[in-house]
């Protein structure tokens, strides 16, 4: 088998590993290669043809392929490496990555470090339990999204759409725009899973209504969907019984969740969450193993790229650092015994993202992103260091589907060299 | 004019089609749905079952037992995924301890080998995660797990390879029995033939009734299955089964051929022979009660759920035989569980019988070996990679989640009986049955069955009839 070596290898050519790869080359690494398993640099930006990305990053707004180039020509200007159309097989606890296409066959490739950048998948049918036949015209709305957008079909004419995940929201536009009647988006939970302008923009302005706390009961068509039942569901998510409304329509759309693709991450042996399902990591974004870093939604599901950019540069910019030392030869074994903070999620906040802290490797300021776990109005967004409180932000509303963050300043966590906790909760007052 | 007509390619069908194959014979296989192992022989639990329950001196018994006997071997000669796994059957209930003992007696006296009781510790040491509640069980290591589709495929391209025809799509109506022999009216025209087998599953009544005035009703009785993902696999290493009851072997727990894990089935009979849709109450009651033999089973790794019909008949016993009204009509129905491990042997003693009754010689090219699909999984990475080099397209994973090479789904496309539809493929290649259930790769398995079936995406469909993925261009 052949053998490669390079300083990092990226799993992932979509806008973490892009966003990663520039930041670990400004850093002085040189020798990085990305492995992307599709035919094109950009991930999932590529089908993203609507607009509202970039308003962060660059201050205007794009649409997903747009943002996606401004990336790959960047990585491309700086000669960075990468294959297309190559699958990562298999990466072993000693970094060693085995990778396939069909030019080169099954190749190894020697990493010093590795950044985790294999984004997400869709929740199925499956997972749900839906009852039913299982006829043609129960997509998941990425691919939905990837036949209208890149193959140029219509995969139905009358829609019902379970789930007001974003990409639901957005397919309900796309395929209302392409001449499809969508009758209604069901929503399990009391909220939407989505941005509040992607409601108002994609549902509201087209007068599609969403019925919250409502979900799909009964599938109808053996060989292909001939309508739906959806009923209001209690408070457990049972369903109502005399609450059922049938819906005829020929497709069934589900955007029912996110899940980070963690599968090569179970191969290295990295420590997952049970909240994200991403690795946990520390404020380097660096897994529980040394030299593996993880960013974007394969680490935690993003509402906004912009985020996933920032945040996979900051992997990137670690993973050069971690090679730079390696490189040096220096001793690991100092790291292991750092101090080492937790940051404990609690009181309507579900999880954070970084798990813990090392305060000797922290940047002067740190992001630690989250999200809550039902909608708030008018509370405090606090933090506090073991038991004093050192951050009370008014919010007028939080939201599941949004992500939030604070900002930690190193010489504040300084101050405090016996901190063993950092508690972030939500707080009436 | 055919000497052999088989009605249905479902397993039995298809096993008669490849033992009959061993004879010079000109034989038909019709089967109404665009490909086989579209309905019972599709969706069951995939047990290779050890032959104690059956009731002794049945013919089910004497078939199961042969059958099972039959598969290790005839897994290499088929080359289908086969694992002698052995079963349990779990006793929670002191007072059910004597059914138990019933069972093992059985089994004995239907001539199953290697069959013992294990006590508590016995059982907890083979399966860490059996209920707590254990008391003791009864152990066949003969028992095994057997790809349905695979068995399923691997008799219909054997039987295909060697001269038997099969006509897809093909829906008989009516059968006229002449002097000698019998017209088959179907949707695509008149059949001629000297003999008809019936192994039509749930529909077998209605093929028998169509010449025979001793009528027969086959009940369709509904199973429901989750599947897990293979996250789980080693949860259980046997197959977990409860106590019998009068609705038959209740719901088991078990791993498949493919490291999944699989909880089922119900058993709920119903009166449409199309009703394979789960219901809320069918896939409840599988949760609720798959957690009696097992601790901690996890029910939240569920990737699919789904439903099959079993072709029950009241007296529960195979149907196999010329039927005594209707010479030259050879019935094999009510073939429900263990419909698929006896299917070697049904296949066998149906073909034996046609075979002395048309007085049939032996075919003289008959091959009995046939190679599946190439798992390039198997081969080591020098192989793979001179596989890769020849073949560019076994280095294209299209199917993620299964690690599934364009390679393999041309090879399902290309052989005797290839697959037209997504289904088709996911029967042959496990592409789209891994835990994003096809999300990431039906786009891409559709345009390669577009480029080789020189159709356009319109009409590719999930499995066939109307079952269209796409309605219009953009």
């Amino acid at each position: 088998m052949k053998q490669l070596i390079y300083d990092i290898v990226i799993v992932g050519g979509g806008p973490a590993g892009l966003a990663a790869a520039i930041e670990a080359l400004k850093e002085g690494v040189e020798r990085i290669l990305i492995i992307e398993r599709d035919r094109e640099l950009g991930g999932i930006l590529n089908q993203c043809i609507h607009n509202g990305f970039g308003l962060h990053t660059f201050k205007e707004e794009l649409t997903g392929p747009e943002y996606a180039q401004r990336f790959m020509e960047e990585v491309k200007e700086k000669h960075i490496e990468y294959k297309l159309n190559t699958m990562v097989m298999d990466i072993t606890p000693n970094k060693v990555v085995t990778a396939m296409n069909t030019l080169e066959g099954m190749f190894e490739i020697e990493a010093k470090a590795i950044i985790l950048a294999m984004g997400c998948r869709e929740r199925s049918r499956g997972a749900l339990n839906i009852p039913g036949y299982r006829p043609a015209g129960i997509f998941s709305a990425g691919t939905a999204q990837r036949f209208v957008n890149i193959e140029g079909y219509m995969p139905g004419r009358e829609v019902v759409i379970l789930g007001s995940g974003d990409i639901g929201l957005i397919m309900a536009r796309r395929m209302t725009l392409e001449g499809a009647k969508v009758k209604v988006v069901a929503e399990i939970m009391q909220y939407s899973g989505g941005l509040k302008r992607n409601i108002v923009q994609c549902l509201d302005d087209y007068g599609i209504p969403l019925k919250l706390s409502h979900t799909v009961v009964e599938i109808k068509g053996k060989e292909r969907v001939e309508g739906v039942t959806i009923a209001e569901v209690d408070k457990t998510g049972k369903p109502i019984e005399g609450t059922e409304e049938y819906y005829t329509c020929d497709t069934l759309l589900l955007s029912v969740g996110l899940i980070p693709e963690n599968e090569v991450s179970k191969q290295i042996g990295v420590e997952l969450s049970n909240v994200t399902s991403g690795p946990t990591v520390n404020e380097s974004l660096e897994t529980s193993v040394p030299g593996v870093f993880a960013c974007g939604n394969v680490l935690h599901v993003h509402d906004l790229v912009d985020f996933v950019s920032e945040e996979a540069a900051q992997a990137g910019k670690n993973a050069a650092k971690y090679v730079k030392r390696v490189q040096k030869d220096l001793n690991t074994l100092d790291e292991e015994l750092m101090h080492e903070i937790l940051l404990i999620p609690t009181q309507g906040v579900r999880y954070t993202v970084p798990q813990t802290i090392r305060p000797e490797c922290m940047e002067e300021e740190q992001v630690i992103r989250f999200r809550v776990g039902d909608v708030y109005r008018n509370r405090y967004v606090s933090v506090y260091f073991d038991n004093e409180r050192v951050l009370h932000k008014k919010r007028p509303i939080v939201a599941p589907g949004e992500m939030e963050n604070v900002y930690l300043k190193k010489e504040d966590i300084l101050k405090y060299p016996e901190l063993s906790q950092i508690t972030i909760k939500l707080e009436e007052d | 004019m055919y000497d052999v007509v088989i009605i249905g390619a479902g397993v039995s069908g298809c096993a008669i089609a490849r033992e009959l194959s061993r004879y010079e014979v000109r034989a038909c296989v019709l089967e109404k749905e665009e490909d086989v192992c579209c309905q019972t022989s599709k969706a069951n639990s995939g047990i290779v079952h050890a032959g104690y329950d059956a009731a002794h001196g049945s013919m089910m018994a004497e078939l199961n037992v042969i059958g099972n006997q039959k598969m290790e071997a005839l897994s290499k000669e088929l080359d289908f995924a086969f694992v002698k796994n052995g079963s349990l059957v779990v006793c929670l209930d002191i007072d059910a301890l004597p059914n138990l003992y019933k069972l093992y007696e059985n089994g004995i006296a239907n001539g199953v080998k290697e069959l013992r009781i294990l006590n508590q510790e016995e059982v907890r040491e083979l399966e860490p995660n059996i209920s707590d509640q254990v008391i003791a069980a009864l152990y066949a290591s003969t028992a095994g797990i057997v790809c349905p589709f695979g068995l399923t495929i691997a008799f219909a391209e054997n039987a295909a390879m060697n001269g038997i025809e099969f006509c897809f799509d093909t829906k008989v109506e009516e059968i006229e029995k002449l002097r000698s022999g019998f017209i088959i009216r179907t949707n695509k025209g008149n059949v001629v033939t000297k003999y008809v087998v019936n192994a039509a599953g749930v529909y077998s009544d209605e093929i028998h009734n169509m010449v025979s005035e001793n009528k027969i009703h086959i009940t369709p009785r509904r199973g429901d299955y989750c599947l897990l993902d293979k996250a789980t696999e080693g949860f259980v290493k046997q197959t977990i089964f409860q106590l019998p009851d009068k609705f038959g072997k209740g719901v088991l727990v078990s791993p498949t051929a493919h490291g999944n894990t699989i909880v089922g089935p119900t058993a709920i009979d119903i009166l449409d022979k199309e009703g394979s849709n789960t219901t809320a109450e069918g896939l409840n009651h599988l949760i609720k009660t798959a957690g009696n033999t097992v601790k901690n089973l996890p029910i939240r790794q569920v990737i699919t759920s789904f439903a099959g019909l079993r072709a029950h008949e009241e007296h529960h016993e195979f149907i196999i035989g010329e039927v005594e009204d209707a010479e030259g009509f050879i019935d094999c129905a009510a073939i429900e569980s263990p419909g698929l491990t006896s299917s070697p042997a049904i296949g066998e003693k149906v073909a034996t019988l046609l075979a002395n009754k048309l007085s049939l010689h032996k075919n003289e090219r008959f091959n009995g070996t046939r190679k599946g699909i190439l798992n390039p999984k198997t081969l080591s990475p020098q192989e793979r990679n001179a596989l890769i080099a020849k073949n560019p397209e076994y280095g294209n994973i299209i199917c993620r989640c299964e690690s599934i090479s364009e390679g393999e789904i041309l090879d399902a496309i290309h052989r005797p009986l290839g697959a037209k539809s997504l289904d088709g493929i996911k029967r042959r290649t496990r592409a789209g049955m891994g835990r994003c259930q096809a999300g990431f790769c039906s786009p891409k398995t559709m345009q390669i069955l577009a480029r080789e079936l020189n159709l356009d995406a319109l009409e590719i469909t999930k499995c066939g009839g109307e079952s269209k993925l796409l309605l219009d261009r953009r």
